[in-house]
């Protein structure tokens, strides 16, 4: 049934994401976005969250608006993404136009033992973004297409939500540093902000 | 011919915790609305160099925070009592990436209040926020708002710690019903 499933390989989807990342900012929510982001390579410029669930899109918004001359992109998965829903009413009123938020979604809680989340049983998240006053909403779920995403991120001027359809499998966990006081000070150096 | 200047409005504490918060450089200010906050919001969406997002929760605020001061921006955060209860597990994005936050707290629930259902939360604000080791500090005259503010301010930012100013509702007056 695998080798059937469209859906897309995460870390296949995280690679494509951040080829060409250029000076973009990374956020990661925690669990899997923050082990895919790792796997990539580790980078002084990611903010990987190992806790505070919920908080993953507006950490995005606040670096958002304190920076408005970097772009911003958070990669998130649904659960993470359903537990702070109130985020993208705030963003939908702010919006941002150097921020672009990625939910990962494989329809499970793939940390604590692949228990369906709302996405598996029909809650649309991009729904939930346009409703929000999101204009740029895509739901993402071939290779190609998020290829042509990926280039978009490259130069965008509004925000942006995306929601990649990925498989709800375990790939091996790439573990970056979890000591938060070390994350927050080598991000606001590269920041020039320390 | 000289122009009547119009009268000045009375110092209001408000006016005052606005004066600390531009001393200190804030320039995001997260808020859910409370009437004890309204003077101090106004202010804050008036001024252009400060960002004013409303928040649909509280807990919203703490992200917000951490994101501006990751961005180089110091923010703060406006709540009334009842929203510190949703903000208890978010606290420890701040305690353990050493993030500095201020929540200014106007409390409900304690000084003439008439809504039973507000004095649950409203009598375990400050007992709630130590258990998450944030400072606390309380105001119970306006003479004392600015000065305060301005003191946790200090040391949140130059000592990377959460505090919080308990504005009390004897303070603020208590909310007026009319039936």
């Amino acid at each position: 049934m695998r080798d059937n499933d469209p859906r897309l390989d995460r870390r296949a989807a995280i690679r494509s994401l951040l080829e060409g990342r250029g000076d973009m900012l990374l956020v990661t929510g925690l669990g899997s976005t923050t082990y895919d982001a790792a796997s990539v390579g580790d980078d002084e410029r990611n903010f990987y969250l190992w806790g505070a669930m919920g908080a993953a899109a507006m950490i995005g918004l606040g670096l958002a608006l304190a920076r408005p001359e970097r772009r911003i992109l958070v990669v998130t998965g649904d659960g993470e993404m359903l537990m702070g829903l109130g985020a993208l009413a705030t963003i939908g009123v702010e919006r941002p136009p150097n921020l672009a938020l990625v939910v990962f979604d494989n329809g499970h809680y793939g940390e604590t033992g692949m228990q369906r989340s709302h996405t598996d049983a029909g809650v649309s998240l991009c729904g939930v973004a346009r409703a929000c006053g999101i204009e740029a909403v895509f739901d993402i779920a071939d290779p190609a297409t998020l290829k042509e995403f990926a280039a978009r991120l490259q130069d965008f001027n509004r925000t942006i939500f995306a929601r990649v359809a990925i498989r709800a499998e375990e790939s091996p966990r790439v573990l970056p540093s979890r000591d938060g006081v070390h994350l927050k000070n080598r991000f606001r150096r590269a920041l020039g902000v320390e | 011919m000289t122009e009547i200047a119009p009268a000045p409005s009375p110092p209001d504490w408000r006016d005052d915790i606005f004066a600390a918060l531009k001393a200190a450089e804030i320039r995001q200010v997260g808020y859910v609305p409370d009437a004890g906050h309204t003077r101090l919001i106004e202010h804050c969406q008036a001024d252009p160099a400060i960002r004013a997002v409303g928040l649909t929760s509280e807990e919203e605020g703490i992200g917000l925070a951490a994101g501006a001061w990751l961005g180089g921006q110091r923010a703060a955060l406006l709540m009334q009592s009842s929203g510190v209860g949703n903000c208890i597990n978010m606290l420890s994005l701040a305690k353990s990436c050493r993030f500095p936050l201020i929540l200014l707290v106007t409390m409900r629930g304690e000084w003439g209040e008439f809504n039973p259902w507000r004095v649950p939360m409203g009598t375990r604000t400050q007992a709630a926020l130590e258990l998450m080791d944030v400072l606390v500090y309380r105001v119970e005259r306006a003479e004392e708002a600015g000065e305060t503010v301005a003191a946790a301010l200090d040391i949140a930012f130059n000592g990377g710690l959460v505090t919080a100013v308990l504005l009390s509702q004897r303070l603020i007056g208590a909310k007026r019903w009319v039936k």
